[in-house]
């Protein structure tokens, strides 16, 4: 039905373009004409501007008719095909999900074993009543278009501003592409705030923790919570854990790629020939560009079994899913986010600095010590709240890598957890969507969007605050 | 450091610092500056080092344990197809050929290639050799070919994951010695002893003593690390451990006598009249063990027609046990193993058999969902850019929206598959799993980097340009659209190839939206359940099949083949199209 319907858009969108252009160009060609030459009756818009309004003008009223118009069928007739089913059948939302899976598997000739002559003819009633509101649509959605077509035909004129009307739809529509992304923060905000919400203010929920039991509590095990009759399940969702193990992570991560990275970016940015660095470059992009999950097989089968396999000739009792190795890889795949980032603040320190500061006989990295690091320190500092940020937020290297039990523990050769382990944990697999365990995933994804959001608009705020204007 | 004179009259007013350069206090304080210096510098060089020798190992890693599985062993057995299972001779049936089992078939070919297996144990493991869509292959090449039935046909067949790691090393490096006496088989099958005339077996039995005195010294400083526990039960377990230690040494030390031997020690094998023995007691001058290829006769070999065989790796520390390496043994000897590309992986979908699983699916999921997400985030990013760049009055509300794009980029990407499970799969109710919502969700993650890329292309085009454009009559739109963004779309087209690859290489959201689940078929439209390869490579190096981390590093190769071309591309194009004005 949909193809029908978008089928007969294109058509009457082409047909439109092409009768009002030709209409338009005629009108042109009358106005050009040898001894008509007159100013007054030339077009005030090109013909094509005339057809392109006119192909807006139908294809518009069709979309929204098929936006508004097609769910509004779908939720119509299935009301009218669950209404012939008996009542006990569609008594709650969870059996009336069944009864509708089973009506269109009946239809698409999927439906496992005999069906009944009742769900049969419910199956019937639904299609004709879909086929029939369809046909609605599809009638209101061409005669819209037509009345459409008609209207811009009689528009034609010379001084009918073709361009300006089509020119304010298009900015509107590049308008509403620029909100999208307002959108999406706002579809984010409110889809893991809304669960949240539920999760510590839901009175139909088992299980919920309060607030002050999730923020300070110190044993997570959100498996307990599916047995709500068994032993205290409230402590089952405390946070503690989980942020001292991504805290964890994120500080051998950070205690590896600041050093290397702010080293590397001021080698590039002030040691490094152009032939050194048109060859080093390209290694740091290598490694930006590798995807997260080659990294955390990387550490899960390499780096983890190395560390372990070290620690056991020191006689130390490693985890296998140890701290260390995810904080090492993690480092790793951070340090050119801290390179490039420092790179381009370094490059930006205006020249004159450097050489007032050779002038007075400092040596390179002297320059660079009292010099040029503080007055890219603004940015330097930036680079490393998006790279904390980053490193917090990375999910694949520490769920191939770290561990699921959440140990309250400060030892990097022990296994921790961290938010984004759990996040996938919970979410990935079957989920019921009302129990608490679900909910809880979402409270963690509004903690860390919170947490990353919080370290990106104060590293912005640094930067806009101490940034030292120059030149 | 400096010497500051007072001593002159005042009057004429002069300070007389005196800078002496020379001293060697001033040339030790500059050595020791320089010194600093080349010290920082080394510190750089040091650390991009390290970032390089770090992306040398992770690449070196993936393809050495990657590349070995583009290539699979197959056995090239004659296996008769008998005519009378498929109808009547001259009349085939198609739908017979299609449903026909052909497992007893390859089983046949298989017996026949290693006669003589009697014990069922024995049988069972030779057809566990062969991949279970061993039959499958037979299967594809008679449907292709009907004419074949009736005939003996030359298949190569699929060996299963175990067994092609056997040929690719995983064994055990096998050691043969030839003897130096007479040796008797007692029997041809079942237990059986062999006897020499020499002591030929007097260096095996060494290397066991050898290998038992280091088990005991294992086993030694185990319960010496478990008596240093405070924990009553280790310290019980601890003497133990001590006893049985304590029995390895005597067995060790005695020098003589018969030895069993176990899977945590070589194994030792007798290759006699066409058959093999493996010893299960060994003295100095006979072993008895289990014949696991049948002899040919029990008649006396002279030194030359006969081999003592050690399989050096213990049987317990392998994936292939000595009966099953026998056997393998055996084919390669027959010429039938053939190594060949593993075609299959880029074929077909995912499979929990190793040896039959292919990146086909992933492939096809990767396609579709980037094909939604480019289809997307095209149009919305460049639409974006330019409102903002050209149109966008400068007030407070733009201000918030290129802030939010900024915070956007930012976001941990998790995050955006919690945006999706709650708005595309919950409240919109669109399929799960689907390339579509796929790439819905990647889209909007990569939104962000298309707008700043696009703006900064936008950016880039002199005002010049558009001037010009407006000076002769053009309208803004018309200036821009006609001229200005034309003159982008190189910078566009290039922001827009790196946001594809880093959508190429996102993971966690789509395991968010449950693109995860264990798809066998290939997805054939944008609605239907599918995973990407991302997802692949996350499911595979989670399996505890040997073969599948190779399957898994192998795909790396693939995933990272395609990020390489990508990049190259957007390279290129910046290369080629860019212009300095």
């Amino acid at each position: 039905m949909s193809g029908l319907y978008f089928g007969t858009l294109a058509v009457l969108m082409l047909a439109a373009f092409f009768a009002v252009r030709s209409r338009a160009q005629a009108l042109a060609n009358v106005a050009a004409a040898p001894g008509m030459r007159d100013v007054r009756y030339s077009l005030h818009s090109l013909p094509i501007y005339h057809g392109l309004l006119a192909a807006t003008l139908v294809l518009l009223p069709m979309l929204i008719v098929f936006a508004v118009g097609s769910p509004i069928v779908i939720k119509m007739a299935e009301t009218q095909a669950l209404a012939r089913l008996p009542a006990e059948v569609v008594s709650d939302e969870l059996s009336r999900g069944a009864a509708l899976r089973d009506l269109y598997n009946i239809l698409t000739g999927k439906f496992q074993g005999e069906a009944s002559a009742q769900l049969k003819g419910a199956a019937e009633a639904l299609r004709s009543a879909t086929s029939y509101g369809n046909w609605i649509v599809f009638a209101i959605g061409v005669a819209l278009a037509a009345a459409a077509l008609f209207f811009s035909i009689g528009h034609v004129s010379s001084d009918f501003r073709a361009r300006n009307s089509f020119e304010r739809i298009v900015k509107m529509v590049l308008f509403a592409c620029a909100t999208v992304a307002v959108l999406t923060t706002i579809g984010i905000v409110f889809s893991v705030l809304y669960e949240t919400l539920r999760f510590f203010f839901d009175p139909a929920l088992k299980g919920r923790p309060t607030v002050t039991d999730f923020l300070f509590g110190t044993e997570w095990n959100p498996q307990a919570a599916l047995r709500a009759d068994q032993g205290d399940i409230k402590t089952a969702f405390g946070f503690i854990p989980l942020l001292t193990g991504t805290l964890l992570i994120t500080l051998i991560a950070i205690c590896v790629a600041g050093p290397l990275g702010l080293l590397s970016a001021i080698y590039l940015a002030e040691y490094a020939t152009p032939s050194f660095r048109a060859w080093a470059k390209p290694v740091l992009e290598i490694l930006a560009g590798i995807p997260t999950v080659v990294l955390g097989f990387f550490a899960a089968l390499t780096v983890a079994p190395l560390i372990r396999g070290w620690g056991e000739s020191f006689g130390l009792d490693i985890a296998s899913e140890s701290a260390l190795a995810a904080g090492l890889v993690m480092g790793m795949m951070i340090i050119p986010f801290i390179s490039s980032l420092s790179d381009d603040v370094i490059n930006a320190v205006p020249q004159s600095m450097r050489d007032g500061a050779y002038a007075l006989g400092a040596t390179k990295s002297e320059t660079i010590k009292q010099v040029i690091l503080p007055a890219a320190l603004p940015g330097i500092v930036s680079a490393f709240m998006l790279a904390i940020s980053r490193a917090i937020g990375e999910t694949m290297i520490v769920v191939m890598a770290a561990g699921l039990a959440a140990n309250l523990t400060f030892n990097p050769l022990d296994a921790v957890t961290t938010i984004t382990v759990q996040i996938k944990t919970i979410l990935v697999g079957d989920q019921e969507f009302d129990s608490a365990k679900t909910l809880a995933a979402f409270a963690l994804g509004f903690v860390l969007f919170f947490f990353t959001l919080i370290l990106n608009v104060i590293a912005l705020i640094i930067v806009r605050r101490y940034r030292e204007q120059y030149d | 450091m400096t010497d500051i004179s007072m001593s002159q009259p005042s009057g004429s007013y002069t300070v007389n610092r005196k800078f002496d350069i020379t001293s060697a206090e001033a040339q030790g304080r500059i050595r020791s500056r320089y010194r600093a210096e080349a010290r920082f510098k080394s510190y750089g060089l040091l650390a991009l080092g390290i970032t390089s020798v770090f992306v040398v190992i992770l690449l070196a890693d993936v393809f050495v344990r990657g590349l070995p599985a583009f290539w699979q062993h197959r056995l090239v057995l004659d296996v008769p197809v008998a005519a009378d299972a498929f109808g009547a001779p001259g009349s085939v049936d198609a739908a017979a050929i299609r449903g026909g089992d052909y497992y007893p078939v390859t089983k046949a070919a298989l017996a026949k290639a290693i006669p003589g297996i009697e014990s069922r144990s024995a049988e069972r493991q030779l057809n566990r050799l062969l991949s279970t869509g061993a039959p499958d292959i037979l299967r594809e090449t008679l449907v292709a070919d009907p004419s074949l039935i009736g005939k003996t046909v030359k298949v190569p067949l699929l060996l299963s994951d175990d067994a092609d790691l056997y040929f690719k090393g995983a064994g055990s490096k096998i050691v043969s010695r030839v003897p130096r006496g007479i040796a008797t088989p007692s029997g041809v099958t079942g237990e059986v002893t062999v006897l020499t005339a020499s002591n030929d077996f007097a260096d095996e039995l060494a290397t066991i003593k050898r290998a038992l005195s280091v088990r005991a010294g294992g086993v030694e400083r185990e319960a010496g690390r478990l008596q240093r526990s405070p924990d009553k039960a280790n310290q019980a377990r601890a003497v133990e451990l001590l006893e049985v230690a304590k029995a390895l040494r005597a067995r060790a030390e005695q020098p003589r006598g018969e030895e069993p031997l176990d899977a945590d020690i070589p194994s030792v094998l007798v290759e006699i009249n066409g058959g093999l023995v493996k010893a299960t007691k060994l003295s100095d001058s006979a072993i008895t063990g289990e014949v696991l290829l049948p002899l040919k006769s029990a008649d006396e070999a002279k030194p030359a027609n006969w081999k003592i065989v050690t399989y050096v790796t213990p049987e317990a520390n392998r994936k292939v046990n000595d009966q099953e390496a026998a056997f393998l043994e055996r084919l390669r000897s027959l010429g039938v193993v053939e190594s060949g590309f593993n075609w299959r992986f880029f074929t077909s979908g995912d499979s929990r058999e190793p040896e039959l699983a292919g990146i086909r699916g992933a492939l096809v999921g990767t396609a579709l969902t980037l094909l939604v997400t480019l289809a997307l985030c095209l149009p919305l990013g460049v639409g974006a850019a330019v409102y903002l760049e050209e149109f966008a009055p400068k007030n407070r509300l733009t201000d918030l929206v290129e802030v939010n794009i900024n915070n956007l980029a930012a976001v941990p990407s998790i995050v955006f598959g919690l945006l999706g499970l709650a708005v595309f799969l919950n409240f919109f109710g669109l399929p799960r799993s689907a390339p579509l919502v796929g790439g819905l969700v990647l889209a909007l993650l990569v939104l962000p980097t298309i707008i700043i890329a696009s703006r900064a292309a936008l950016r880039s085009v002199p005002p010049s340009i558009k001037e010009a454009a407006l000076g002769v009559g053009a309208s803004h739109q018309q200036a821009i659209f006609h001229h200005v963004l034309p003159l982008a779309m190189p910078g566009i087209m290039t922001g827009t190839i790196i946001g594809m690859a880093h959508a190429l290489g996102e993971t966690a959201p789509l395991l968010m939206i449950g693109m995860i689940a264990f798809i066998v078929d290939v997805p054939q439209s944008f609605v239907e359940s599918a995973t990407v390869m991302p997802v692949q490579i996350y499911l595979w190096s989670d399996l505890p099949e040997q073969a599948f981390q190779a399957k898994t590093a192998a795909a790396i190769i693939v995933l990272l083949g395609f990020l390489f071309v990508m990049n190259g591309l957007a390279i290129w194009l910046r290369k080629r199209f860019e212009r300095r004005w």
